[in-house]
């Protein structure tokens, strides 16, 4: 594995569908309905039925798995949610993921993650460190 | 927030069995497409004795303590006002199919800034032999009276 700081690892644009928001929410079992009704989500005054965060994270990472090959090389994964994805009943989202390298000890790599959705980022710190024993 | 929260104990969860479709659900909600996630043979290859669960899957195994906390009778957490802020994980390995975990909740910060709460819960994630797999930190906060 051949990274120098700065050096994009990976990028990857995923399109949501309110389909992936049931299918997650079943997976997951978070079966908050601001995650599949607009009726629901427009009486707690959100502007739309919005991604799980957590189904966001989830695939926030996988460019970088299919980079090391081997998820169990990551050592720590975080994230700081500090945008919503509305997901629209009809056009969906398309969410860009790019993978940065952040850091490079011997031991191991930090990847930062930029997470977007109509240009603005929706993870704030989102962040991996890899260790490079493995890879 | 009621702030006694911040150091008491919690009992451990029931076990969870982790099983291999169960995984590639999670998998296919993840838009993974790591082979070790899907296929046992790849897995084994990569040496683990079955499937690789994606990074985000102990979320399933933790959101039982997050439940316990919302619950707490005394906890004063009005659900319909908490919002996700941040969450981590701290893995020693990944989970892998077969393993039966169980988590143990703790309470290690809260805090309160411009009428609202923030509340960190840290899930600490073992196997059977009580070995350590991974730590599930999730920071909540808690939306003020508008």
């Amino acid at each position: 594995m051949i990274a120098e700081i700065g050096q994009v690892v990976a990028e990857k644009t995923y399109e949501l569908t309110r389909d992936s928001l049931v299918r997650y929410a079943g997976a997951s079992g978070d079966f908050n309905a601001i995650h599949y009704r607009d009726d629901v989500a427009a009486s707690v005054g959100l502007p739309g039925v919005l991604a799980h965060g957590m189904l966001t994270m989830g695939f926030a990472i996988q460019p970088v798995v299919d980079w090391i090959g081997d998820s169990g090389a990551i050592l720590d994964y975080q994230v700081r949610f500090t945008r919503p994805i509305v997901v629209d009943p009809t056009n969906g989202a398309s969410v860009t993921v790019v993978a940065k390298v952040g850091a490079l000890t011997d031991a191991e790599i930090r990847i930062d993650l930029t997470v977007t959705y109509e240009g603005s980022t929706v993870l704030g710190k989102a962040q991996a460190r890899v260790s490079l024993a493995s890879v | 927030m009621n702030p006694d929260l911040q150091g008491r104990a919690f009992a451990p969860t029931a076990p969870y069995l982790v099983g291999r479709e169960k995984i590639r659900e999670f998998a296919r909600a993840v838009f993974s497409t790591s082979p070790i996630n899907h296929d046992p043979e790849a897995a084994r290859a990569a040496g683990y004795a079955d499937i690789v669960a994606p990074p985000t899957f102990p979320v399933v195994v933790q959101e039982s303590t997050l439940h316990q906390l919302l619950s707490e009778p005394d906890a004063g957490i009005d659900f319909s006002r908490v919002v996700h802020g941040d969450q981590r994980f701290s893995y020693t390995r990944p989970i892998v199919a077969g393993d039966e975990l169980t988590a143990t909740l703790a309470v290690t910060s809260i805090k309160s800034l411009g009428g609202h709460s923030m509340v960190t819960a840290e899930s600490t994630i073992v196997d059977q032999a009580g070995e350590h797999v991974v730590t599930a930190i999730s920071t909540l906060v808690v939306r003020g009276d508008e």
